[in-house]
């Protein structure tokens, strides 16, 4: 049995717990960096992780891109869409194909 | 292309013409594997960057309601109210095999049997705009999971189509010109002995014919 985790700033992720999501409150990459690797050890499944963190920590994010678990999304967060889920699905289309054909 | 380092025997030559025929039934499957990868893969990134749009704006919605609620109640009030949450989601995970490459398929389950029961306050304390936030979230949710399990699946696809390309393009560039240049290096060199062993044939024949009988041709 896995569990759902959200990790960024306050404002952002609040609302999750809510919904019975694992809830972390990190400002710091550093810290979130090794709290992400700490939980794809346990069983966390699908971690979400707001944009304005995951830009801060890019190669971390990446690490996880051709494990099978967990799954890391990106999204947005209360100060705004970057745009940087969407260019990560698009550097999977770079990635299989070559170029980004899908508009 | 360079020729393989091989002796120019007979038995080389079988072994080659087997190895090329081995390499390009390789080849066949797996630019096959790949067209039809790559032919999932397009359907499922279309569905990814949709659903991440959809998903994206309503994110920001659910995002305005929470900080109208944030500014309208205090801080400590609100923390309580999210504190100990009714619900508690957890996720089973199976796995499903396209074309050799696993991606996993979610599947949530719900602590409390009925899924709507999803406002861990009471309504007294609160704002409006939380029950607001809290359901706009609750009903992107299941979005939200599937944009996880087909982001996922774009990730590992992307990494195997990859693989596989360059498995194709090895076979196609480098394996089967080498093998072909090889086995017809190796049958020109066998062609070649040949003809020499008949020309040195024809001429000893005439040595011994013109000892017996001084015949000349």
């Amino acid at each position: 049995m896995y569990r759902i985790a959200a990790i960024g700033d306050k404002d952002s992720i609040c609302g999750f717990a809510a919904l019975g999501i694992h809830t972390f409150t990190e400002d710091d990459p550093q810290e979130a960096a090794r709290k992400i690797r700490h939980m794809s050890e346990s069983d966390y499944g699908v971690i979400f992780i707001t944009e304005k963190l995951a830009a801060q920590i890019p190669g971390e994010i990446d690490r996880f891109r051709e494990q099978p678990l967990p799954s890391i999304v990106l999204i947005p967060g209360v100060s705004g869409n970057t745009g940087a889920g969407m260019a990560n699905v698009s550097k999977s289309v770079e990635q299989a194909v070559g170029s980004d054909i899908v508009g | 292309m360079a020729v393989l380092n091989v002796n120019p025997t007979r038995m080389e030559l079988t072994n080659l013409k087997r190895k090329l025929v081995t390499a390009r039934r390789g080849h066949k499957l797996l630019k096959d594997k790949r067209d039809e990868l790559m032919r999932r893969f397009l359907d499922l990134v279309r569905e990814n960057k949709a659903l991440r749009i959809q998903v994206e704006q309503n994110l920001k919605e659910a995002n305005a309601h929470m900080s109208v609620a944030r500014s309208v109640m205090n801080d400590k009030a609100l923390d309580v109210a999210l504190m100990l949450s009714t619900q508690e989601m957890s996720l089973d995970i199976s796995e499903k095999n396209v074309m050799s490459v696993m991606i996993p398929v979610f599947n949530t389950k719900f602590k409390t049997a009925d899924e709507n029961d999803k406002y861990s306050y009471g309504f007294a304390a609160t704002s409006t705009d939380l029950d607001a936030a809290v359901g706009a979230l609750s009903d992107i949710f299941p979005r939200l999971l599937r944009l996880a399990e087909v982001e996922k699946s774009c990730q590992l696809m992307a990494a195997e189509i990859e693989k596989t390309r360059r498995r194709v393009n090895a076979l196609e560039h480098v394996m089967i010109p080498q093998y072909e240049e090889t086995i017809k290096y190796i049958t020109m060199k066998l062609d070649e002995s040949e003809r020499s062993t008949t020309t040195r044939l024809m001429k000893v024949k005439d040595m011994m014919l013109e000892q017996a009988h001084h015949y000349n041709n």
